[in-house]
């Protein structure tokens, strides 16, 4: 079944081409990989597929349903959670905390009822802290959850923002750049936290990333942008052998 | 039944009960003249001052969802104070002619005044989504300003001599219980927002806009209740500023008051609840203070200077609680305490410590 398809999408910013007839097809649980130099237009395909900017052209589809257009709350809740290139953590909020405020448009309970403490609010609370210690437990956070968010150390804040946006019950996961920053000992872990998520959460993933130790170890199928047009798409390994390919990282 | 047990689940909240039961035992005895020692009880200066602090607590902490929980700088809070101290006192005035007692009148027209002040606060936190920071203290600003010049020329409002006879209370007993209730009311429904799932997105939010959109939080529809809400209550203040001071003019809402509030707001602490009680408090009580200071010669002259020494002690107060120097002063001399009595932060450790 196809997950995510993107029908020529693209964007304009004043005259510049950002991305440019852009097709995906992502089946479902598969790991695909989205790589291609510095200003690429990765993370703007990113924004286009959560509602961030609205796409020039070209529609997207979530499980055959077209999601153009929408608004990044509307996106979310069709199904389609992300994490940030620059981790965007609540950071005055503990660990637990930034879970559970991802699980309010599951578990609903309107102002009144938190004003008048009515018992749907306890009920809702309840079910939150239950939910959220599952996730945790799941990353390895169980520990750390009465820490707040900003004293985290730099990885764990990377799981945490996964955790985080699992925990809206998306279809489609969107990794921007996940190991960024980390060492090759955290690259390796991080590596099979995401078969895990794969596997148990039976989710599909997108994710942007330059490490390509990674991309070959994980990513089932590539594609390849540079200045924003597609260069080659298909098998890791076919791709990342791709003359073509090795030009645009490496010159010629 | 089941509503009721839960809530007194929580230790925190039965503690909090006991101890608003009992300051309003001790306040109430104090305005009696019923304490044993006589500087305990208020003379009567300091009972009307008591009053006012309460409705300038209610504003601080009005203010204080929107400046510091949801982190919009808002200059209009005399603008909902005036909506709801306008309307709730017409309603006062009408419910008290027709032969209601003032007490249960007093809290009809806190209602109605408190939500002709929401929807105030709803239509201009709905006009203005798109605006942020500076732009939107402008906006609140002349917000305020344009609800001030209109209450001179709406028919029925008095101009600018504004509404006169409002309906007092009985005693100052009364007046005081209802404040009282009335600062609770506020404070409970405070924490409550905070601490439950909207008060997680709010604080969301303010953090960082983006991430909280991209897990699916409606940004839009949580500023616009926030402000309703902040605004509801300003205008139950109102009402009650209405109550105790017998007569509202335009003069009273002018953009002093708001800023009044919000010096408040901000030298308690921006976000802090309990800053807010406190510096309404102080920062009430100190003119009026320093005016009856005494008859030393000294004294006299601070009477005198008192709004030079209101400012001074603004600037202290500001230096003492932001100021990199103060702060590791003021933890020399207090830290072991302050680290004994530090409950809030004993569950919130550091990530070394857990590693």
């Amino acid at each position: 079944m196809t997950v995510l398809e993107t029908k020529n999408l693209g964007i304009d910013f004043g005259g510049l081409h950002a991305v440019s007839e852009l097709n995906l097809k992502i089946e479902q649980g598969m790991l695909y990989g989205l790589i291609g130099p510095n200003g690429a237009g990765k993370t703007t395909v990113f924004n286009i597929l959560t509602g961030v900017y609205k796409p020039t052209f070209g529609t997207f589809y979530l499980n055959g349903e077209n999601l153009t257009g929408l608004s990044p709350i509307e996106i979310n809740k069709k199904g389609i959670a992300r994490t940030f290139q620059n981790i965007r953590l609540f950071g005055n909020m503990t660990v637990e905390q930034n879970v559970m405020v991802a699980l309010h448009n599951e578990f609903n309970c309107n102002l009144f009822e938190s004003i008048f403490r009515l018992p749907r609010h306890f009920k809702v609370e309840k079910q939150m802290h239950k939910k959220a210690t599952e996730l945790l437990e799941v990353f390895g956070l169980s520990k750390e959850k009465d820490v707040l968010a900003c004293n985290l150390p730099y990885g764990k804040q990377r799981k945490l923002e996964i955790a985080r946006a699992l925990a809206t019950n998306p279809k489609l996961l969107l990794l921007d750049e996940p190991a960024a920053g980390m060492n090759p000992n955290e690259t390796a872990e991080l590596m099979d936290n995401i078969r895990f998520i794969r596997d148990n959460f039976n989710m599909t993933i997108l994710l942007i990333e330059h490490d390509m130790k990674l991309v070959s170890g994980i990513c089932d199928e590539l594609t390849v942008l540079n200045f924003g047009t597609l260069l080659a798409s298909g098998k890791t390994t076919e791709v990342l052998n791709n003359p073509e390919v090795i030009t645009a990282y490496l010159g010629e | 039944m089941k509503s009721f047990a839960n809530f007194f689940k929580t230790k925190k909240t039965l503690i909090n009960v006991i101890f608003a039961v009992l300051l309003y035992v001790l306040l109430f005895l104090s305005f009696n003249k019923s304490l044993p020692l006589e500087f305990l009880n208020l003379s009567r200066t300091n009972q009307s001052l008591a009053i006012k602090m309460s409705y300038y607590i209610i504003l601080a902490v009005s203010l204080n969802m929107v400046v510091g929980f949801l982190g919009e700088l808002s200059l209009g809070h005399a603008g909902f104070f005036a909506i709801g101290a306008y309307s709730g006192c017409l309603i006062a005035k009408l419910l008290v002619s027709m032969g209601i007692p003032s007490v249960p009148a007093f809290f009809i027209s806190c209602i109605i005044g408190g939500l002709a002040a929401a929807l105030g606060g709803f239509l201009i936190s709905s006009s203005i989504l798109r605006l942020s920071g500076d732009y939107l203290a402008i906006v609140t600003l002349a917000f305020g300003e344009v609800i001030r010049s209109f209450s001179k020329i709406i028919p029925g409002l008095g101009g600018t001599i504004g509404l006169m006879d409002i309906p007092g209370f009985s005693s100052r007993t009364v007046e005081f219980t209802c404040s009282f209730i009335l600062v609770v009311i506020t404070l409970a429904v405070f924490k409550n927002i905070t601490n439950s799932t909207h008060g997680r997105a709010v604080t969301a939010i303010r953090d960082n806009t983006i991430a909280a959109q991209s897990i699916g939080i409606n940004v839009k529809a949580y500023k616009i209740k926030i402000f309703a809400i902040s605004a509801f209550f300003a205008g139950v203040a109102g009402v009650l500023f209405g109550y105790y001071n017998n007569n509202i003019a335009p003069s009273y809402f002018t953009y002093n008051l708001s800023i009044e509030v919000l010096i408040m707001v901000v030298l308690g602490g921006i976000g802090s609840i309990k800053g807010s009680v406190i510096a309404a408090i102080v920062l009430t009580g100190i003119p009026d203070w320093l005016r009856n200071m005494g008859s030393n010669k000294f004294f006299n002259f601070i009477a005198d200077q008192r709004m030079l020494v209101y400012s001074l002690v603004l600037i202290i107060m500001m230096l003492f609680t932001s100021a990199p120097a103060f702060i590791n002063f003021r933890k020399k001399l207090f830290g072991n305490i302050s680290n004994k009595f530090n409950f809030k932060n004993k569950n919130k450790k550091t990530a070394e410590e857990v590693a």
